[in-house]
């Protein structure tokens, strides 16, 4: 999803608030190229990207002026129409599966005994306690392992109830046929544009989420914790003697 | 225990092996390469076919765009695709104002038509305010006068056999002049106009002039410009590669164009 995704962007590589948005309109999001350089820019602010966003070098020695590099996207060279192939067939997979797993979560138990969060854990002081054990890389220890945290809690339920149900209302929202079938789309997001425009930003939000999750899963023992989603089995690590 | 750590220990090694391989060229032209195989190709069109169905089963298909204010047109409407056909019949007919400019309705009809551009406009007219978006993500918003489609198919007389609408263009891309095609829905629905105005002035030549389709329920590829004919078949076979349009027939983008 994301690299075909990727390929889309790369059609229209600029963003707008509102119903419309095209070329001649103010764009608060682009990539683009100068003649020499690759740039992003976000309002008024212009960062240079060459080499990797706008201006970048594919795997045959030639320069490209695509926003997002070959690297990144489904296919490698410019296709809109088999990027939108890609990416219109794999929304099938993702609202399916999404819409099964939202199911399980709240009906199977897992998010009465797993996602739920008791009363004492919203005390500011919790959270904040919470928060330093990440940033010091704290995990827990003893039985404490085998339960979500309060981050970590608040972050699942970000992105299964919030952020991926956000990505396909979003993206609905962005078809012509949808929005005359379903027109209160246009409404709840202020327009086509601004659909893409969050479609856009959410993208990224998950992406963050992916990469701390997997580097959690990595700093926390990526065997055991693996090990545990696959198939139940986790070892809890021992209690520090001290 | 050790007969689950030691295929655990083979597996890793082989994710890093996929991992080490991710950063060069073989894997991505492996992926480049599953994009091309026949079998993902067909694969990859049941996206369209699940989305054409799910949205003409479980929506209503009468269900009408969205029109605006005139307070919500874009300010400039951008055009895409050809801006200028070639050729010095269309130039000859731009020089003409487009006064000898005629527009074919034929196939499965029972009284085939030649109308005028004089003619199109003494017909009843609609005008709409909607959003026009492009496949490549932009969109813009413009005011559209023009003949129903259904007022003109209605007064050629459409065929029992009749399924598909053929849309004939004036604009050569190549060697070939620009085709598209809808279903009946779309050819029947009220908003789906053959347009001559544009923001209340006579279609400009880059947005399609002297008369362009508009079928608002689906992207703009499908608004076919510089019309020269209409076309009942009941069948898109015999319509250039069979796929009904000649972005459709090239480089695969989908003949459904409603997402």
């Amino acid at each position: 999803m994301l690299m075909s995704g990727l390929m889309i962007f790369n059609a229209h590589p600029r963003l707008y608030w509102g119903q419309y948005g095209a070329n001649p309109d103010h764009a608060w999001f682009a990539i683009g190229a100068t003649p020499t350089m690759g740039f992003v820019r976000i309002g008024e602010t212009r960062i240079e990207t060459t080499g990797l966003l706008g201006r970048w070098t594919d795997a045959q020695g030639v320069e490209q002026t695509w926003a997002f590099p070959g690297w990144a996207t489904i296919p490698t060279s410019y296709s809109l129409a088999d990027g939108r192939r890609w990416h219109l067939l794999f929304a099938w997979v993702l609202a399916i599966g999404l819409t099964l797993y939202m199911l399980w979560t709240a009906f199977g138990g897992h998010l009465r005994k797993d996602l739920h969060v008791r009363r004492a854990e919203w005390s500011p002081r919790h959270i904040w306690h919470d928060i330093c054990d990440h940033a010091r890389l704290r995990f827990p220890r003893g039985e404490a392992a085998a339960r979500y945290s309060i981050l970590q809690k608040l972050s699942y339920i970000a992105v299964i109830f919030v952020m991926l149900p956000l990505m396909i209302f979003t993206g609905l929202a962005m078809s012509p046929g949808m929005n005359a079938a379903w027109p209160w789309l246009l409404d709840l997001f202020g327009g086509r544009q601004s659909a893409r425009s969050i479609h856009f930003i959410t993208t990224w939000l998950l992406v963050a989420f992916f990469f701390v999750h997997v580097a959690m899963v990595l700093l926390a023992g990526p065997v055991n914790e693996i090990r545990s989603m696959v198939t139940g089995w986790f070892k809890l690590p021992p209690e520090k003697a001290q | 225990m050790s007969g689950i750590i030691l295929p655990r220990r083979q597996l890793i090694a082989r994710a890093g092996g996929l991992v080490a391989a991710a950063g060069t060229l073989p894997l991505l032209a492996g992926c480049d390469a599953i994009n091309e195989a026949p079998l993902t190709r067909k694969i990859l069109s049941m996206g369209e076919e699940m989305h054409r169905a799910s949205q003409r089963a479980l929506t209503d298909r009468d269900a009408l765009a969205r029109e605006f204010g005139r307070t919500d047109l874009s300010p400039v409407f951008r055009s895409n695709g050809t801006k200028l056909p070639e050729g010095a019949d269309y130039a000859a007919h731009a020089a003409a104002g487009f006064a000898d400019w005629r527009v074919a309705v034929t196939g499965l009809v029972t009284r085939p038509l030649s109308l005028s551009m004089a003619d199109i406009r003494a017909m009843p007219q609609r005008t709409q305010i909607t959003r026009h978006d492009c496949v490549e993500g932009w969109s813009a918003i413009g005011e559209w006068t023009g003949v129903q489609l259904r007022r003109i198919l209605a007064a050629a007389g459409l065929k029992d056999r009749a399924r598909y609408i053929v849309f004939r263009c004036a604009d050569r891309i190549g060697d070939v002049l620009y085709y598209e095609s809808c279903d009946l829905i779309d050819a029947l629905h009220p908003q789906t106009i053959l347009a001559w105005a544009l923001n209340r002035e006579l279609l400009p030549i880059a947005n399609g002039a002297p008369l362009r389709l508009r079928i608002e329920r689906q992207l703009g590829y499908k608004h076919a410009k510089y019309l020269t004919g209409i076309e009942a078949v009941a069948s898109l076979d015999g319509v250039g590669a069979g796929k009904g349009g000649y972005w459709e027939d090239r480089i695969d983008y989908e003949w459904y164009a409603g997402i």
